[in-house]
């Protein structure tokens, strides 16, 4: 079953991604032709969804993401968000698109101090509060996941229903206990959470045979 | 009193900083062509408590060495400033 086998899919990637292997399992389940993008080039917009994959783009230097926000391959990004073609963050995926002013808020270091890598309960909230189960849950692995904005930011995210996804118990001191959110028009989501990391039955955690990721990417490709 | 020290910690002239490096070359990709280096350090405000500012460089300069920074890669340079118990 390859629904989207007509469809082709964009991952960005910079020197340090490391999740756009498993990103580009994830899409090729679901039949998607997948072409990886160079930091060093820009790219013709003709995808049907790009996505930002994880890792620690330019080793993280200087502040997560910002080397990567601007790299010639974003300039690209930009035109597709502007044509809005769905644009998904994951992790540093998520700084990138913060840096890149494509997202509000940035992603500052964890609260705990620590680097945090487990499943995290997760509850779908906005305009995503009945698209996902509701005992929801997802991998995360993450230094700068506290999420910080404006008080007005947070108050227009969340009354627009733009907080897409909170962490259910503390994890690392995002506001709000943000974990995932999306630009004005919807087009434009960045999440901490790794769902490409939860979507073959080799990741399930619990052997529940759920896999939440399936859920997120499903919706994701809602619309596209 | 109160004395703050600034101490600038660098990497040795000899010694690759990657971070400087990286910031360099990102410069360089986009429409900084001029940029020729760039090296990144740390500045780590340091507050203590001594009868003179002459003291206070003493006890920052201690422990700047006690591991602030590492001889062995980077130099360290103090700059002492006297705070205003006003603020």
């Amino acid at each position: 079953m390859k629904p989207f086998k007509n469809k082709r899919a964009g991952i960005l990637v910079f020197p340090g991604t490391n999740c756009e292997k498993d990103l580009q399992m994830a899409l090729e389940e679901y039949g998607f032709s997948v072409d990886f993008l160079w930091h060093q080039n820009s790219f013709s917009v003709e995808h049907d969804i790009y996505f930002v994959a994880g890792g620690f783009s330019y080793g993280d230097y200087l502040r997560s993401g910002s080397l990567a926000a601007r790299s010639l391959s974003m300039q690209s990004l930009k035109e597709a968000v502007h044509k809005q073609i769905k644009t998904v963050g994951i992790c540093n995926g998520f700084q990138i698109l913060t840096e890149s002013h494509l997202l509000p808020g940035a992603l500052v270091k964890n609260s705990t101090l620590k680097h945090i890598c487990k499943w995290v309960k997760l509850t779908p909230s906005g305009n995503w509060n009945d698209k996902l189960s509701k005992e929801y849950a997802l991998p995360v692995s993450h230094s700068e996941g506290n999420y910080i904005a404006d008080k007005e930011v947070l108050e227009e995210l969340e009354n627009e229903g733009r907080i897409l996804l909170r962490y259910s118990d503390e994890v690392n001191g995002s506001a709000k206990r943000i974990a995932g959110i999306c630009n004005a028009n919807g087009k434009v989501i960045g999440l901490m959470p790794h769902p490409e990391r939860a979507v073959f039955a080799s990741n399930d955690y619990s052997y529940s045979r759920k896999l939440p990721g399936k859920e997120f990417f499903e919706l994701v490709f809602q619309n596209i | 009193m109160r004395f703050k020290g600034n101490v600038i910690v660098r990497f040795k002239k000899s010694v690759l900083e990657p971070q400087g490096k990286a910031i360099e070359l990102s410069l360089k990709e986009r429409e900084y062509t001029d940029v020729e280096q760039i090296r990144v350090g740390k500045h780590i405000e340091t507050v203590v408590n001594a009868a003179s500012k002459e003291e206070a460089q003493k006890k920052i300069e201690k422990i700047a060495e006690s591991g602030l920074y590492n001889p062995v890669m980077e130099v360290c340079h103090i700059e002492m400033e006297e705070l205003d118990e006003t603020v």
